[in-house]
């Protein structure tokens, strides 16, 4: 007797699949997913893990939190980070200590894998949710991402 | 031969400046003509329809940039693939290999003669009509097999095996279930069946057997047309684009569109004998009678929506599912069907208005 009731299984579960479907199909216009990209430019926003590109938040006294560790330029697989820096006197306690003198990143052999923002023990860079990254000149996607006269906050090293 | 109507001030003076013989050949060349241009076009929209309505099931929007909507989008498709060029293998069976699109194409089109559209507006009223729908849309599958053998291509040698086997198993099924409601009709001719179903369609005067006979229909028209869930043919997971693989441009165009064509030539098969064809809901417009083209294409475009509702519902079945579904089940049903159906119109039961 399976045999009648899997023909009345069948065209239940056919029909409740089909009552899925049709849900979707009368909600498409106010649910649809699509972005119409170039015409929605001004009110596109990225959701918040979108991997953009890395960048260095600063804040208002352009203060930036990297230390100067390399861990990042450590973690990244293919050697997108370099991180130039020096020993500089430190102002205020008059100690030499490490600095760093240029964040540089290049964008263009960046995969996106994420290992250095993990890496980084003082969450000193995160993703951008930015992504019109196309440029005429490859050497424009060569970035430094620490900014001209910032300097690292204040107690980030202890 | 009925000729249409619609055209009978052309039909009179083609017979009055011409004799009589190549008057209708003429005659033929232009309804022929007429119609094959009608339908290529329709197929292209037909298409566009598909893309969106696909798109609504998604949640997406589909084709909406070229002109308003996206309504010029197949026409651009259609040019682009007129323009390219025709590719072929070395190895393939060169004459077979290009007459299979055409074969597709033209048994496609064959079969869109008989439909009456309206009351008086068919082209070709033969009195066998079911049987040469029938007949004829099972001779498209010769083209795939033809088109699959021929370019020497293993994968598009299995999607033609795997459409034999579809087709010839499913034909049957079609088959019983439009000669079950012949059994109500008592005629095979497609303008008698629409005079039969002036007391009612067939699907309210079969009732039970009639919506039985009708589901049936519907699963195994969609096998025929090739698409999903029963496109194996074509399965692009497993096998490239199935039979078609090794064609480019127009000769691709023509299995696509043969596609979408007999897609709608199944929708108006039903439309035909299940719905009462171009005949109004209760009557209500029996009063001018051109207003049925719009009963007939809106009935039967409602009928390609559900087929792309199973299109976008369902999973493919797998080939033995494919012959258990068609051998196991539609196929006893069908004739327990019919059964029932010769009872029902032997103790007069069936509902008539
Ligand atoms: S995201 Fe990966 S590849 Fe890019 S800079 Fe960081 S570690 Fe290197
Ligand atoms: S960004 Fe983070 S990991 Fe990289 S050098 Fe600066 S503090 Fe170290």
């Amino acid at each position: 007797m399976s045999y009648f009731s899997d023909i009345y299984n069948g065209i239940k579960t056919l029909l409740t699949g089909m009552s899925i479907t049709g849900n979707y199909f009368l909600h498409s216009r106010k649910g649809a997913i699509t972005q119409q990209y170039p015409d929605n430019r001004e009110t596109l926003k990225m959701f918040d893990r979108f991997r953009g590109e890395v960048i260095m938040p600063h804040d208002e006294n352009n203060e930036h939190r990297c230390t100067g560790c390399q861990s990042c330029e450590i973690a990244c697989p293919n050697g997108s980070i370099e991180i130039i820096w020096d020993r500089q006197l430190d102002p205020e306690t008059g100690k030499k200590k490490k600095m760093i003198d240029k964040h540089i990143y290049h964008l263009s052999m960046c995969t996106m894998c994420g290992l250095c923002i993990e890496a980084c023990p003082t969450d000193a860079i995160v993703w951008a949710q930015n992504f019109e990254n196309s440029v005429y000149d490859r050497s424009q996607l060569t970035k430094v991402l620490n900014r001209p006269g910032s300097k690292v906050k204040a107690g980030i090293e202890d | 031969m009925k000729i249409v109507s619609i055209t009978k001030t052309v039909h009179d003076w083609l017979f009055s400046i011409m004799p009589e013989g190549a008057a209708s050949i003429v005659e033929m060349v232009l309804i022929a003509v007429a119609y094959l241009a009608f339908f290529a076009v329709a197929g292209l929209y037909l298409v566009l329809l598909e893309r969106r309505v696909a798109a609504w099931f998604q949640l997406r929007l589909g084709p909406n940039r070229v002109g308003p909507q996206g309504i010029f989008q197949t026409m651009a498709d259609a040019l682009k693939l007129v323009s390219k060029e025709l590719t072929g293998t070395i190895k393939a069976d060169n004459f077979l290999y290009n007459l299979a699109p055409y074969f597709v194409i033209v048994s496609s089109l064959m079969a869109l003669a008989v439909f009456p559209f309206t009351q008086e507006f068919q082209a070709f009223d033969i009195n066998i009509g079911i049987f040469f729908l029938i007949a004829i849309s099972s001779i498209g599958v010769i083209g795939i097999l033809l088109g699959g053998w021929s370019s020497n291509n293993k994968y598009a040698l299995i999607g033609a095996m795997r459409s034999g086997v579809q087709t010839i198993s499913y034909e049957l099924s079609v088959g019983l279930s439009l000669l079950t409601m012949v059994l109500l009709t008592g005629t095979l001719q497609l303008s008698e069946i629409v005079e039969v179903q002036k007391n009612g369609w067939l699907i309210v005067q079969g009732h039970i057997p009639a919506i039985i006979a009708f589901m049936i229909y519907m699963i195994a028209g969609t096998a025929e047309t090739n698409r999903a869930p029963f496109d194996l043919v074509e399965a692009e997971s497993e096998l490239g684009a199935g039979f078609h693989t090794e064609y480019s441009g127009m000769k691709f165009a023509y299995f696509f569109l043969a596609e979408f064509i007999n897609m709608f030539i199944i929708a108006a098969i039903a439309t035909t004998i299940f719905f009462g064809a171009w005949l109004s809901p209760f009557g209500i417009t029996d009063s001018i009678p051109w207003l049925g083209v719009f009963w007939f294409l809106g009935k039967t475009l409602l009928l390609v929506f559900l087929m792309m509702w199973f299109r976008w519902t369902f999973p493919r079945l797998r080939v033995d599912q494919l012959l258990t579904l068609e051998w196991k089940y539609l196929l006893p049903i069908n004739l327990v069907n019919i059964v029932i159906m010769a009872i029902l119109v032997w103790l007069n039961l069936t509902i008539k208005f």
